[in-house]
C-alpha cells in the first residue's frame, strides 16, 4: 500500500495512458476548432471514440501584452489592452482605466459612468451573440451563426456611431469617456434591441428546443459544486451550477446598483444549462440597456478635468480591479512606482482556468465529437491565458 | 478587514502592507509561513477563491514579489498575500494541492520569470513559449528591442515609393507623359 505522500491527490495530473498497449491513439484537436473558441490545441489520447486523457497547449496567440505594457506610457497602452479580448475589448479598456483612476484618485462624472455601462452592456450582448452563433455552429446549426452575427453587426454599427470604431473603440479612458451620445442615438439603440429580442425568441425555438442539441449538450461536461472554488470557476459556468454570484450585484461598480436585475442561476451545470444561462443573460442585457437609456442623465460632463495625457502623473500604488464580463471575473492587477511607466500589470482572464485545468478535467470520458461543444460551452478565449 | 488582519497577526508572522480600499488589502508573509497562512485563509476564513498568482520583478531590490490574491465570496473582500523571493535563487514552495489551477500559474511563472516551484506538476513543460532559449522574458533585464533586432533583421524598404515614376518607367515605358 502506498504511503500517504505517494497517494495521488485530487489536483495531481492524471497518469497518461500507455500508448504501447495498443488500446489508445493520440490525436491533436485544434488549434482551429469549430465555433468561436480562439486558437489552442488539445492533445487528446483516445480509446475508440472516447477521450481517455487531455492536455491543453496554448501560446498560438501570445503577443506579450503584459511585457509590452511595461515599456509604454499609460496612455500608449490603450491600443494594446483592447486587443487582449477581441470579442469584448471594452472590458479591458474599462478595467485599465479604472485601475489608473483608483491609484490616481480620479473621480469619474456621473454621466460618464452611465455611458460606460451602456458601452459595456452593448459589448456583452455583441460578445454573447458571437458566442451563441459559434456555439450553435459547433453543434451543427450553422444557420444560427449567420443570424446572430448579423445582429452583432448591427451593434457594431452602433459602436461605430458612438465611439468612432467598430471593434477596438478606446472609448473608455481614465476620467470618463471620449464622447457624448450622438443625436438620435437612443432611438437607434432601441430599434436594434427590438431586433435582438426578436432574434432571441427565434433562437430559443431553433436551438434550445432542438432535439439534437438537447441530446448532445445535456449531461455534457458537468461541473460539480466542489469544482467551483477548487478550480476558480466564475461567471455563467459558476451560475449554471447554482451559485448566485455576479460582480455587478455582489460588488457593484459604476451604476449597476441603480439597475434592476436578478442574478440568473440554474442547477444542472452541463453544457446545455450553461448555454441557457447565457441566453437568459442576453435578455437581461437588453433590459439593462433600456434601463440605462431611460435613467441616464441628459446633461453633465462626460470626462473629468485631467492634464494633457503626455503629462500624466500616476502615483506609486497597487490595486486590483475587476468586472463581470461574459465569462465571469475579469481583473486587472496594477502596480505603479510613480514613474511614467507601469511596474507590473497582470490581467486575470476567466479562461485561464476554464480552458486549461477545467478543460483537461472535463474532457476525460466524453465522446471525441463533443470536444468542440464542450470547449464552446466553457466559453474559452485563449489570449486571456497567454497575454 | 481590520479584524481579519488582527486574527492573522496573532497566529502568523504577517505585516499589513497597505489597505488599498475597504474590500482589498495586501499583507506580507515569510516564504516558509506562506503555505500555512494561505491554507488557513482558505479553510478557516472563507477565502476560498484564488483569483490569481503572479510575480513582480523588483530588480532594484534584487527581489521577486509573489502575489497570491484570495477572495472571500461571503464578505466580498479580497486579500493579497505578498511573498518575497531572492532574485538570484528564486524558489517557492509549490502550493498546487491547494487549488486545481495553481499548478498552471506556477508553470507560467517558471517560464516567464524563472521561479522554481519544486514538485509542481508539469513545471518544466512549455506553457506558451515554444523553443525559448533566452532568459525568462518577463524579467526586467530582458529587452524586447534587443531581442527583436537580433532575431528579426530589418528588411530593406522599397526602392522607390514614387508611384508616378514607377508607372512611367516600369509599367508604361515609352507611352509619353
Amino acid at each position: 500500500m502506498p504511503s500517504i505522500s505517494q497517494q495521488p491527490h485530487k489536483f495531481d495530473p492524471p497518469l497518461e495512458p500507455d500508448l504501447t498497449s495498443g488500446k489508445y491513439v493520440k490525436i491533436w484537436h485544434g488549434p482551429q476548432h469549430p465555433g468561436i473558441t480562439g486558437n489552442m490545441s488539445l492533445e487528446l489520447t483516445i480509446c475508440g471514440d472516447e477521450v481517455a486523457h487531455c492536455k491543453t497547449h496554448v501560446g498560438y496567440l501570445h503577443r506579450g501584452f503584459e511585457k509590452l505594457m511595461e515599456r509604454r506610457t499609460f496612455i500608449q497602452n490603450f491600443p494594446v489592452v483592447c486587443r487582449i479580448a477581441v470579442p469584448e475589448p471594452a472590458f479591458n479598456e474599462y478595467l485599465y482605466a479604472a485601475a489608473i483612476e483608483e491609484i490616481a484618485e480620479i473621480e469619474v462624472p456621473e454621466l460618464a459612468q452611465w455611458l460606460r455601462v451602456l458601452n459595456l452592456e452593448l459589448m456583452r450582448l455583441a460578445s454573447y451573440l458571437m458566442w451563441l452563433g459559434g456555439s450553435s455552429g459547433s453543434f451543427g446549426m450553422t444557420t444560427v451563426y449567420q443570424w446572430t452575427v448579423t445582429h452583432r453587426d448591427y451593434i457594431l454599427d452602433l459602436f461605430e456611431e458612438m465611439t468612432g470604431a467598430r471593434i477596438y473603440h478606446m472609448y473608455i479612458t481614465p476620467g470618463g469617456v471620449r464622447a457624448k451620445l450622438p443625436e438620435g442615438f437612443k432611438g437607434r439603440v432601441l430599434k436594434v434591441m427590438q431586433g435582438v429580442e426578436k432574434l432571441l425568441y427565434e433562437v430559443e425555438k431553433v436551438v434550445f428546443n432542438n432535439h439534437v442539441f438537447k441530446l448532445r449538450s445535456q449531461g455534457l461536461g458537468i461541473i460539480s459544486k466542489d469544482m467551483i472554488d477548487e478550480y476558480g470557476i466564475v461567471g455563467p459556468n459558476q451560475r449554471a451550477c447554482g451559485f448566485e454570484r455576479d460582480l455587478r450585484k455582489d460588488q457593484p461598480y459604476l451604476v449597476y446598483d441603480q439597475l434592476d436585475f436578478e442574478v440568473v442561476t440554474e442547477t444542472e451545470s452541463d453544457a446545455y444549462t450553461r448555454a441557457w444561462v447565457r441566453y437568459q443573460e442576453m435578455h437581461q442585457s437588453v433590459s439593462m440597456i433600456r434601463q440605462v437609456l431611460d435613467k441616464m442623465p441628459e446633461g453633465g460632463s462626460f470626462h473629468a478635468d485631467l492634464p494633457n495625457v503626455l503629462h500624466w502623473n500616476v502615483p506609486a500604488g497597487e490595486t486590483y480591479v475587476k468586472a463581470e464580463c461574459t465569462r465571469g471575473e475579469y481583473g486587472y492587477y496594477m502596480v505603479t512606482d510613480g514613474s511614467e511607466y507601469l511596474q507590473r500589470i497582470h490581467i486575470r482572464g476567466p479562461s485561464y482556468t476554464h480552458a486549461v485545468s477545467v478543460m483537461e478535467k472535463l474532457a476525460v470520458g466524453i465522446n471525441i465529437a463533443d470536444v468542440a461543444g464542450l470547449m464552446v460551452s466553457l466559453h474559452t478565449y485563449p489570449p486571456e491565458i497567454e497575454r | 478587514m481590520k479584524s481579519l488582519i488582527n486574527r492573522l497577526t496573532e497566529q502568523f508572522k504577517v505585516s499589513l502592507e497597505k489597505q488599498t480600499k475597504s474590500d482589498l488589502c495586501f499583507i506580507r508573509v515569510n516564504k516558509d509561513d506562506a503555505e500555512q497562512l494561505i491554507r488557513h485563509c482558505r479553510d478557516h476564513e472563507s477565502y476560498t477563491h484564488l483569483s490569481f498568482l503572479t510575480a513582480i520583478d523588483r530588480i532594484e531590490d534584487n527581489k521577486f514579489t509573489l502575489t497570491y490574491l484570495l477572495h472571500n465570496y461571503q464578505s466580498h473582500q479580497s486579500l493579497g498575500v505578498h511573498v518575497e523571493l531572492d532574485r538570484e535563487n528564486p524558489v517557492m514552495h509549490s502550493l498546487h494541492r491547494l487549488w486545481g489551477q495553481m499548478a498552471t500559474y506556477q508553470r507560467e511563472l517558471k517560464e516567464i520569470y524563472g521561479i522554481e516551484f519544486p514538485g509542481s506538476p508539469r513545471l518544466n513543460d512549455e506553457f506558451f513559449l515554444e523553443g525559448w532559449d533566452q532568459i525568462p522574458p518577463m524579467r526586467k533585464e530582458f529587452s524586447t528591442v534587443e531581442f527583436c533586432e537580433e532575431r528579426f533583421p530589418i528588411r530593406e524598404g522599397r526602392q522607390s515609393t514614387d508611384a508616378k515614376q514607377t508607372m512611367k518607367v516600369e509599367i508604361y515605358p515609352g507611352r509619353g507623359e
